[in-house]
């Protein structure tokens, strides 16, 4: 069995008198690739933002290789080897795309190092044609696959995504889905996601979230067969 | 990369050492030492405003307490080597701290904006007070309103007798402002100045690639703070005497005023934007007929509406007019980004 890389225990977050994650315990093992899914308000995003400690935990601890890292500022967890990308496609816009990836890579090694790896990350997501354009002109699909370009700059060893695939093209979807499988040879990944095709096509471990709690962890096929999950996506009988 | 860095180097070098030598034979030196020491410290807000998104409203504080510094420490002294070297550091270390405080406490831009704004405005109330002859630090009596004159002025270093004043101070500040720039440019193709500008555009972002960003815009407000300090304190060689009115409120707002009209996000905007207001301020000065702030205002509300990006980067596209358009600036973005500025 491979080592644990994310775990989480009893995390619960309130907001107020609403409980959006409510004693949710996660296992995540090197190299696995696991979907968080659940109707919207199940606690899904409010569960990725505790773990990459852009919300405080109100109970409940976060490990990362076993170090705890609750309540920890998330340029501390992204420096230990985590790779970060939120739903909203976040990139330095008045930069260009090379700068982009360039910066996500200085962090862990030296800036001549960092300008290689950022030549070796564009060529592999095949952003070569847009290398020097600015992000802030670039569109929706290209700007979410740099955003991958920088996660994959920086090496990580556990990737979180909230939702990569909204708003893409199909293509753009599949595409995604390839460089996914792909980061999984050398880091375990988390995907928050909505688009069920996509999480089909992925295969992987699926964690549905409901009403903050877990409901069912299972491969995605015996989890799509479930009643009690088709209920819940459908709001029948619940 | 390594090639463009040198070209630019040499050519800030070129342009500089021509303005720095061809500028006294149209104009007087003592006015361009004013010109020089305003640049300065425009290109110190210009650094951490246009390069690091952090608005600064009180830059005359850092300003006004290296002017401090340098005329205290000159009385208690003598010798101005080391009066200079404390004129920059006790405004970089109070930028430190006011910056840790700032930036660790997670505000906003706007409250930034109000506590650097309040915090020059509390020096200039206090100073203004401190009239009596228990407002001593050393032999420095503070002087409240009429602030401090007769400290002694920079020298040769080593030689407290010889004074520089006139031309040789122009000379001096000028090739300080040069070097000043040249650091500055050195700093911003450094990775940190890269990774300031990343956080200039994304904070949220550059946190999740792992940089620390509370102690980088510190740092980076304690390093703007330097350069208006070591302004601050050729200023005080220059006008030979320091007041409160240097943390003013108008000297807040010249500031800041300079660097949009100059262009922010370039090096070369801030010190053309201090030096041609404080040019026509001073040409105005000289008549009676209209209010100068009014004037400044006036200056201010034409650039905002028809040359938002400010002089240098016009002045850049039009010297890439000029030779063919085989340089990059500002051109790249004016078909798309065209319709959206306007």
């Amino acid at each position: 069995m491979a080592e644990t890389v994310l775990e989480t225990e009893g995390l619960t977050m309130r907001f107020g008198g609403v409980v959006a994650v409510d004693g949710v315990s996660l296992k995540v093992r090197a190299r696995e690739l696991r979907c968080l899914i659940g109707p919207n308000g199940a606690g899904k995003s409010t569960c990725f933002k505790c773990l990459c400690g852009l919300l405080k935990p109100t109970e409940g601890r976060v490990f990362l290789r076993g170090e705890e890292t609750t309540g920890w500022d998330p340029h501390r967890i992204a420096a230990l080897g985590v790779g970060i990308k939120m739903q909203v496609s976040s990139v330095m816009d008045g930069l260009s795309v090379q700068e982009n990836i360039w910066m996500a890579a200085r962090r862990h090694m030296d800036a001549r190092a960092a300008t290689d790896k950022a030549g070796e990350v564009i060529d592999r997501l095949a952003l070569g044609a847009i290398a020097r354009a600015d992000l802030g002109r670039l569109a929706h699909g290209e700007r979410q696959r740099v955003e991958l370009g920088l996660v994959l700059a920086q090496d990580p060893w556990l990737v979180l995504l909230d939702e990569p695939a909204a708003g893409m093209t199909a293509e753009e979807v599949a595409r995604m889905g390839d460089i996914i499988r792909e980061m999984t040879r050398t880091a375990a990944v988390v995907v928050v996601e909505h688009d069920m095709q996509f999480i089909r096509s992925l295969a992987s471990t699926v964690t549905v979230f409901h009403r903050g709690r877990v409901l069912v962890e299972d491969h995605v096929d015996r989890v799509m067969a479930d009643p009690v999950v088709r209920d819940v996506y459908l709001g029948k009988g619940a | 990369m390594q090639g463009d860095a040198r070209r630019d180097t040499g050519l800030a070098v070129i342009l500089g050492a021509v303005l720095i030598l061809g500028l006294p034979l149209i104009a007087d030196t003592n006015m361009l030492t004013l010109l020089v020491v305003y640049g300065m410290l425009a290109l110190s807000l210009g650094l951490i405003w246009g390069f690091g998104g952090i608005l600064c409203f009180g830059q005359a504080a850092f300003f006004g307490l290296g002017a401090y510094t340098f005329a205290i420490a000159g009385i208690n002294i003598g010798e101005s080597t080391l009066p200079l070297i404390l004129a920059v550091l006790v405004p970089a270390a109070a930028a430190a701290l006011l910056g840790a405080f700032m930036f660790y406490g997670r505000l906003g831009d706007v409250y930034l904006a109000v506590i650097t704004l309040v915090f020059s405005l509390i020096l200039f109330r206090w100073l203004s007070t401190t009239a009596g002859p228990a407002y001593v630090i050393g032999n420095a009596r503070l002087g409240g309103y009429n602030g401090i004159p007769g400290f002694p002025l920079l020298n040769v270093p080593g030689y407290p007798r010889w004074e520089l004043w006139g031309d040789p101070l122009y000379y001096v500040a000028a090739a300080a402002l040069l070097i000043v720039f040249l650091l500055v440019s050195w700093l911003l193709r450094s990775s940190f100045g890269r990774i300031a500008i990343g956080i200039r555009e994304n904070e949220e972002r550059v946190s999740l690639l792992g940089y620390d960003i509370r102690a980088r815009k510190t740092v980076l407000f304690a390093i703007g703070a330097g350069i208006a300090g070591l302004a601050g304190a050729l200023f005080a060689a220059w006008a030979e005497v320091v007041t409160p009115s240097l943390f003013g409120l108008q000297q807040s707002a010249e500031i800041i005023i300079w660097c949009i009209v100059g262009g922010l996000g370039t090096r070369f905007g801030p010190v053309l934007g201090a030096a041609v207001l404080t040019w026509v301020k001073i040409v105005l000065g000289g008549q009676g007929a209209i209010d100068n702030m009014l004037v400044m205002g006036l200056i201010l509300v034409l650039f905002v509406l028809f040359l938002p990006r400010g002089i240098a980067p016009e002045l850049a596209r039009l010297w890439g007019w000029v030779t063919g358009g085989t340089r990059r600036p500002a051109r790249r973005r004016a078909p798309r980004g065209g319709t959206a500025d306007g």
